[in-house]
């Protein structure tokens, strides 16, 4: 029952938040700018304003966050709500953990950390994607036979199996340089990911080279570089940039899974993946104490609101994309 | 329901259409009468409104379009006000639709009979099995080659014109009182054209049917409308009955309309055999795979000449041009350029020698990066080729929309999307002229473009050449644009060429059986063109039957 007014307290909240966002952006900026905002539907105005959210906290995390990642404060187990008669304390508004971490300053950092990791690996896997894709679209023959074919294989076996396979030899290969592992995670969830931006690139570059402006270019004399990065990239723009948003959230959760798993961002940096599991005990207090469960629930649902906001910007550009208009 | 009141009745009419969030009005109050079994010829450009209007007579508007004014009546029905349900019972049953692409309009998953019979069965006129009886009663009416079974083949596995007619004759499944050809025949050649204006023609008049013809080919409609109306950006420039409007127009567009026809330029003379010739295709066979699509071809291009090359789709226009840019290697034979052979790919060319040979597309939208500006998509073959950059790159970019009758400083910084058709023909045109290359091909240019633009391009081309001794190879299957532009003219079939010659002695008889068939075939302003030629080579005689008989 709790958990219900929550829910629709929130919703009604963040549709307002949508509203007022919206209408800010109708009435200040560019005319380009307005006009955007002006066929925005409301849940890719909430979308982009809670992108921007998380970007502000990311970005501003050391200014923000009341205490440090990994500061062991004096009291454990302190309940979310900063009401003393509850068990709170105003000074931990979302309380602390079972070693006295305050949750609010972790929730801050760990934005700093799965968001900024699922970026740069997200980057990554578009820019090993997108490159091989285009390429073999572009060169045809065998070329694209044998690119293609290494996909295939790879996307054969179960990802999360195939990460987790490969991140135990990382972790053996790392050694005791904690973050080195994290470098490869980086680089192994961007490369398996990449064969699905490859197969998306691939698709959306065949269409695009067999247009007559591809074969006057390639009748002027022009390289491979030219046709894939002036002719070629500039008309896949709007499908892979709705793509990034999909697959960004993907490489969020696998990273979540990962750290929950153990194997993924290293304690004790802050990040919301191992706080959903080391917390994960208290959901069964759930029926006894609703402020003891919402501990876990806070990583969680920051997690579930950044994968359901980049969805609505991305279902949004891909209504864009497609040419369907209002 | 008395006689004397007309079937479609619309008084007024307005519709407007959204674009960029405002609504722009596109058809500006139109009057329109239709007795019952008149054909009225809907004609004009596109933009003019055309089809909208021919929608609205449904009481149909396409997505982003609305009826903002007047009335539409069919039968005494007012279909503006009129529920979905009332209008459902009404289409299909009463008023029918034929689309300008069969192909494109018949699910392909579907037997062609099987989606002949959804309508009468859906309106409970027949029964499947006796619409079915009926279809196979239409096809034969319409001269479908083996009636009996061609509605149970897929769409993919009949041909155009046949297909065209197949759909014809599903318009006509339930009887209905009123149909709406939107450009029938714009996709065909011209010979299957024939067999498809001769089937509505016959069809529409045994059922007495109404028809609204909407079509930009002058010609066509002079054979099959009763009365013509002319529109022009959603007014109504003038209507009369087909003989008068053809005799006698009033309005000067209707004039400049019908004056198209005649932009006609002199044959200059044959180049001295002497000559090198700029370009000489040598004995060029050439292949998909397995499938053979050109045999021993053979012809030269002077500098300064038209040679225009003409035939139905499928007769290797468009890959003798792929063979000489070296898109499609040929299997045996040459490419000469100014006498020396041309590597048979384009891959292992010269800058040079791809230089030397541009080519001007069909579909100037998918010619055109739709994400680079003019100035960028003129100026990359000038950096590229001349090796000019900054200002003087602009200020050649300059010179070259000049030379295409475009003002440099409206269209330097414009995306190819913020032009119209014709000025992105043109924007084709500079690209290739920026290359300054000696020949260029020009594959069906102006056939996606209304009949003044195409003019306009075709003066253009001729202008060009004549200041820069250019040589065109000029790929089309409209005889008309032949007449008007070329030197000589290469008449191909099934990847054979049936006859050549210079252009004079071309439209002059004797040709060659095939030649013939091709000339005969293109719609002439006359309205008793068609009955005449029906009548000279019988019915059975015309479209696929015709060119069957040929090979």
């Amino acid at each position: 029952m709790v958990f219900l007014t929550w829910a629709v307290q929130g919703f009604i909240l963040f549709t307002l938040i949508a509203f007022l966002f919206r209408l800010l952006g109708r009435t200040v900026g560019t005319d380009a700018s307005r006009k955007l905002f002006r066929q925005m539907p409301l849940t890719a105005a909430f979308g982009i304003f809670m992108i921007l959210v998380y970007v502000f906290v990311a970005v501003f995390a050391d200014l923000i966050a009341p205490y440090g990642q990994e500061e062991v404060l004096g009291a454990a187990n302190i309940l979310p709500g900063g009401d003393e008669a509850t068990g709170g304390n105003p000074a931990y508004p979302l309380g602390t953990d079972q070693i006295g971490r305050d949750i609010l300053s972790r929730l801050i950092y760990g934005a700093q950390n799965t968001v900024g990791i699922a970026f740069a690996t997200t980057c990554l896997a578009f820019l090993i994607g997108a490159s091989f894709g285009f390429l073999a679209a572009t060169m045809q023959g065998w070329t694209d036979q044998l690119l293609s074919r290494i996909v295939d294989v790879l996307m054969a076996i179960p990802q999360l199996i195939f990460a987790l396979l490969l991140m135990t030899i990382a972790s053996a290969w790392a050694g005791s340089e904690k973050w080195l592992l994290t470098v490869y995670m980086i680089v192994i969830i961007a490369f398996l990911d990449s064969t699905r931006v490859f197969r998306l690139a691939r698709a959306v570059g065949l269409n695009i080279v067999v247009m007559d402006y591809i074969e006057a270019a390639k009748l002027r004399g022009e390289s491979f570089p030219y046709l894939i990065f002036r002719e070629i990239l500039p008309n896949a723009v709007a499908p892979l940039l709705a793509e990034f948003g999909l697959r960004f959230c993907f490489v969020f959760l696998t990273i979540a899974a990962l750290s929950f798993l153990g194997i993924g961002i290293q304690p004790p940096l802050a990040d919301w993946g191992t706080m959903v599991k080391d917390l994960a005990q208290f959901i069964n207090f759930a029926a006894f104490s609703p402020l003891t469960a919402a501990l876990p629930i806070m990583a969680a649902g920051a997690i579930a609101l950044l994968t359901v906001a980049v969805n609505f910007v991305v279902d949004w550009m891909l209504h864009r994309s497609s040419g369907l208009k209002e | 329901m008395t006689d004397a009141s007309p079937l479609v009745k619309i008084r007024g009419l307005k519709i407007e259409g959204r674009s960029d969030e405002t609504w722009t009005q596109i058809v500006n109050g139109i009057d329109l009468d239709l007795n019952r079994g008149e054909v009225l010829g809907l004609i004009g450009e596109s933009g003019a409104g055309k089809s909208t209007i021919g929608l609205a007579s449904m009481g149909f508007t396409r997505d982003g379009c609305r009826i903002s004014g007047g009335t539409v009546e069919f039968d005494g029905i007012d279909l503006v006000s009129a529920s979905l349900t009332d209008k459902r019972d009404l289409l299909g049953r009463r008023i029918a639709y034929v689309a300008q692409s069969a192909a494109a309009s018949f699910n392909p998953a579907h037997k062609i009979i099987d989606q002949h019979t959804e309508a009468p069965v859906q309106h409970k006129v027949y029964s499947r099995s006796d619409s079915e009886a009926d279809a196979i009663e239409l096809y034969r009416r319409l001269r479908l080659p083996n009636p009996d079974e061609i509605g149970f083949r897929y769409p993919h596995q009949v041909s155009g014109g046949q297909l065209q007619r197949a759909m014809t004759a599903m318009a006509m499944s339930c009887r209905p009182d009123l149909i709406i050809f939107d450009e029938p025949t714009t996709a065909l050649d011209v010979t299957t054209q024939i067999e498809v204006l001769a089937a509505v023609r016959d069809i529409v008049e045994q059922f007495n049917t109404a028809a609204i013809y909407i079509t930009h080919d002058l010609a066509v409609v002079a054979q099959m409308a009763d009365k013509i109306k002319v529109l022009l950006k959603g007014d109504e420039v003038e209507e009369a009955d087909t003989r008068t409007m053809l005799s006698s127009p009033t309005q000067e567009y209707t004039k400049s309309l019908w004056a198209v026809r005649s932009f006609q330029r002199p044959q200059k003379p044959l180049a001295p055999a002497s000559e090198t010739p700029v370009v000489s295709i040598k004995n060029v066979t050439a292949a998909y795979g397995e499938v053979t699509v050109l045999r021993d071809v053979s012809f030269d291009i002077h500098a300064g000449r038209t040679v225009a090359v003409v035939g139905e789709s499928g007769s290797g226009k468009s890959t003798t041009a792929r063979c000489i840019t070296g898109l499609l290697p040929p299997r045996k034979g040459s490419i000469e350029f100014d006498g020396k052979p041309l590597p048979p790919s384009y891959k292992s060319r010269t800058k040079d020698q791809l230089r030397q040979a541009q080519m001007i597309y069909q579909m100037a939208d998918t010619a055109l990066n739709p994400r680079l500006k003019i100035g960028d998509i003129i100026g990359r073959p000038v950096e590229f080729y001349m090796g000019l950059t900054g200002g003087e790159k602009r200020r050649r970019v300059e010179e070259l929309l000049d030379q295409i009758e475009l003002e440099p400083s409206t269209y330097y910084d414009r995306l190819p999307s913020e032009l119209s058709g014709g000025q992105k023909q043109r924007i084709g045109i500079a690209r290739a002229l920026a290359a300054e290359p000696k020949f260029i091909i020009c594959d069906e240019v102006t056939s996606a473009l209304d009949q003044l633009v195409a003019e306009g391009i075709l003066r253009l081309l001729a202008n060009l050449q004549d200041n820069l001794n250019l040589a065109y190879m000029f790929i089309t299957h409209d005889l008309a644009t032949v007449k008007s532009i070329a030197d000589e003219v290469v008449v191909m079939k099934e990847g054979v060429v049936v006859e050549s010659g210079p252009k004079d002695q071309m439209f002059e008889p004797p040709h060659h059986a095939y030649t013939d068939l091709l000339l005969s075939s293109v719609p002439e302003m006359d309205p008793d063109w068609l009955t005449n030629l029906l009548d000279e080579r019988g019915v059975d005689n015309i479209g696929d039957a015709a060119t069957a008989k040929m090979s």
